[in-house]
């Protein structure tokens, strides 16, 4: 099952294939789903697959990334094998409520633990739009902006499932709660994953999304996530990608803040095909919170494009946004992060820095700071930095008998700690704190992050 | 033992040192002093191991092995120990981690088994109490917002930890209060032994009051113009510079 490769335009290629496939994409889900697709589909033919002629993806031409020739996994078939038999995740030690997602869809033999709280609803996003419709469709495609990237008027079209999370009021989920999305397929496949958290006032949870290809095809994820915060609500979100440099990645994530909420996006790229994260954090009230980081850490080929929104609607808030980028060999990436201070949002404190640093004369680092202001009592900065290791440092180390090597990982790992700090939750951070030393040191491929790739493993699970 | 001939190094084709000759052996302290700008520290980094100089001529032996033609880590590995005088901030990467992979480097490069956490921090304890260093300190990314002197002692530090069978001191006093001064010297006196050798780089004596050097050279233009005992040190604190600059005009 895959695309027919013509001479057509790829735009219509994707058109073809959703009223084609108009039926089976409708089957699982609610009328609410449904219902936004033909205007999705007739903006995504609009605006067109987004190349670097246009300003916000200036440094990342999608157009070729999606003219493969995917397959696709419209009609899921619920996983039938065990997965925690051939699965692991280095996470999982870590004390966490754990539910996996296959190519988007949600995984049904997810074992929820018992001890949720009242109310808290976790589960798939097709089955809730059903069973839960009052709450599902005051949030549903509320927040992404389909009429501003065509990517995600894509994946409203094409939405099916995705992960459905809800805290009702007042209710605080201690423990993580982590989303392991796996791509498993045996060919080239594309997914469209659609999440949407809900958090009611003064509810807190922490997501930890995992992102792993578990097989050697192409694949194409472009998923979009729409939170919604409450007043007094404290949420975070970690979005770690490991993949594999087959893939093309696409995450869009929509945030909705009202009063006196703090949110946290990190998004940490340890390794990718093409990465590109959108981050959109509309501050709809007063006295909101908003921590935006990243860290990436790239090499080969590898491109990594960084793009966040902070739109300060409303006085009194503040946002904080560092991004951290470690590059080697001849990759590439790129960070664009607009904050738009509107006319009345007075008292506003926005601060925004991305620090680079290049390990080759190869490696290329794009950076643009964008910030538009028409509030006159606000506090606003920005910075950015490209560099190269500290020569000084390094003969430092040196001379302590430390050798380039030990000394090259300890400076790069010093480099990418200021963004690994800011992880608020003390376990996930530990476990990041290893993850991205393994990195640098080169003893994390793709598989030994989350999938325990023994060579007992499942066809498709192995990653030799 | 080190043994120092001829030794002569450059900068972009400006020569700096110009035939140093010194032999330092185990037990022994030694000053070396000068005026700014005589090539104090380019000996001492070249010693060092910086690529910033190229050797031009001359040879450094250490413990019979060419010192000149190892890498820095590897000089380090052998014994030698370089303390600078502007000691490197390196924010992210903790003390204990520091010094941890140091050690072990050097452990690993003796064909010795790497020391577990236990061992390591039993260690550190030790040799924190020794130089008086305090403990936040260690706790902290290495030298990140250190003051003057908390570098300067966390150089003396880490030379505990390293035991180096040479170590050269490159202006640790410069910029220290007495009271600093008093426990970086101390730290440098509990740490000599018979089988190790000190080389105090200084523009001042105050140094040598806390700790008492066997020879001193005076260094000018590149060269060792003068050698004495530690009597020379304070016939320089005395004079100034200015007697030995006109006795050796070139």
């Amino acid at each position: 099952m895959s695309m027919v490769d013509t001479d057509i335009k790829t735009e219509q290629r994707y058109t073809s294939l959703f009223s084609e496939k108009r039926e089976v994409l409708d089957k699982q889900v609610s009328q609410t789903i449904a219902s936004h697709r033909n205007k999705s589909i007739r903006l995504f033919e609009e605006q067109g697959i987004p190349t670097k002629k246009l300003e916000s993806y200036k440094y990342t031409n999608m157009l070729p990334l999606f003219e493969e020739n995917y397959g696709y996994d419209f009609e899921h078939k619920v996983f039938q094998q065990d997965l925690s038999q051939i699965f692991r995740c280095d996470i999982h030690d870590l004390d966490a409520t754990t539910v996996y997602l296959i190519n988007g869809w949600y995984y049904r033999q997810n074992q929820l633990p018992n001890l949720l709280p009242e109310g808290v609803l976790i589960g798939s996003l097709a089955e809730y739009s059903t069973s839960h419709p009052e709450i599902f469709e005051a949030h549903y495609n509320q927040y992404a902006k389909n009429d501003e990237d065509s990517l995600v008027a894509l994946n409203t079209a094409f939405a099916q499932d995705g992960f459905f999370i809800y805290i009702p009021k007042g209710i605080v989920v201690e423990k993580p709660i982590q989303i392991v999305n796996i791509m498993h397929s045996e060919g080239d496949l594309m997914a469209f994953p659609r999440n949407l958290v809900i958090l009611e006032e003064n509810a807190q949870a922490k997501i930890l999304m995992c992102e792993h290809t578990a097989a050697d095809y192409k694949y194409l994820l472009s998923a979009v996530t729409e939170v919604f915060v409450d007043k007094n609500a404290v949420f975070d979100i970690y979005n770690i990608q490991n993949q594999h440099n087959l893939t093309t990645n696409v995450s869009s994530v929509f945030i909705k803040q009202k009063e006196h909420t703090s949110v946290l996006t990190h998004n940490l790229t340890l390794h990718t095909g093409v990465t590109r994260n959108n981050i959109h954090v509309h501050m709809d009230d007063e006295h909101c919170e908003a921590h935006v980081y990243g860290l990436f850490i790239t090499d080969k080929n590898q491109h990594v494009d960084n793009f966040s929104f902070i739109d300060h609607a409303k006085p009194n808030c503040y946002s904080e946004e560092l991004f951290k980028g470690v590059l080697d060999d001849a990759s590439t990436a790129a960070f664009a992060g607009k904050i738009l201070v509107r006319a009345d949002a007075q008292k506003t404190n926005a601060f925004q820095r991305n620090d680079n640093l290049l390990l080759t004369d190869m490696a290329k680092m794009y950076t643009k700071p964008m910030l538009e202001i028409y509030a006159d009592d606000v506090k606003c900065s920005h910075g950015a930095t490209v560099g190269q290791l500290d020569k000084k440092a390094m003969f430092y180390l040196r001379s302590r008998g430390i050798g380039v090597e030990e000394a090259r990982i300890l400076l790069m790992y010093a480099f990418a700690y200021e963004a690994v700090e800011k992880i608020r939750v003390e376990a996930v951070r530990e476990q990041i704190r290893n993850l991205v030393e393994a990195v640098f040191r080169g003893e994390l491929n793709k598989c030994n992050s989350c999938v325990l790739c023994d060579n007992d493993a499942e066809t498709g699970f192995s990653c030799r | 033992m080190l043994e120092i001939k001829n030794l002569h190094a450059k900068i972009d084709d400006k020569e700096i040192l110009r035939g140093i000759n010194l032999t330092v052996k185990p037990g022994e302290i030694h000053a070396i002093m000068g005026p700014n700008g005589s090539g104090k520290s380019t000996l001492s980094s070249v010693l060092a191991g910086s690529d910033v100089f190229e050797v031009s001529e001359g040879s450094a032996s250490f413990y019979g092995k060419d010192l000149l033609a190892m890498p820095a880590e590897d000089r380090a590995r052998e014994g030698l120990f370089y303390s600078f005088q502007y000691p490197v901030e390196i924010p992210g990467v903790s003390m204990v981690n520091f010094m941890r992979t140091a050690l072990n480097e050097h452990r690993k490069y003796n064909n010795l088994k790497p020391y577990t956490a236990g061992e390591f921090l039993k260690l550190m304890r030790e040799k924190k109490n020794l130089v008086e260093i305090d403990s936040n300190l260690t706790n902290r990314s290495v030298n990140e917002g250190f003051s003057g002197g908390e570098k300067k002692k966390n150089e003396i530090f880490q030379m505990a930890m390293l035991e180096p069978r040479v170590a050269i001191l490159d202006e640790t006093d410069s910029g220290l209060d007495i009271d600093a001064l008093r426990i970086v010297a101390n730290g440098v006196n509990k740490l000599k032994s018979k089988d190790t050798a000190t080389i105090i780089i200084t523009h001042y004596q105050r140094l040598l009051d806390y700790i008492i050097p066997d020879f001193v050279h005076v260094l000018h233009n590149g060269r060792i113009v003068k050698s004495a005992g530690k009597e020379l040190a304070l016939e320089l604190e005395e004079k100034g510079y200015d007697w030995i600059k006109k006795e050796f005009e070139d």
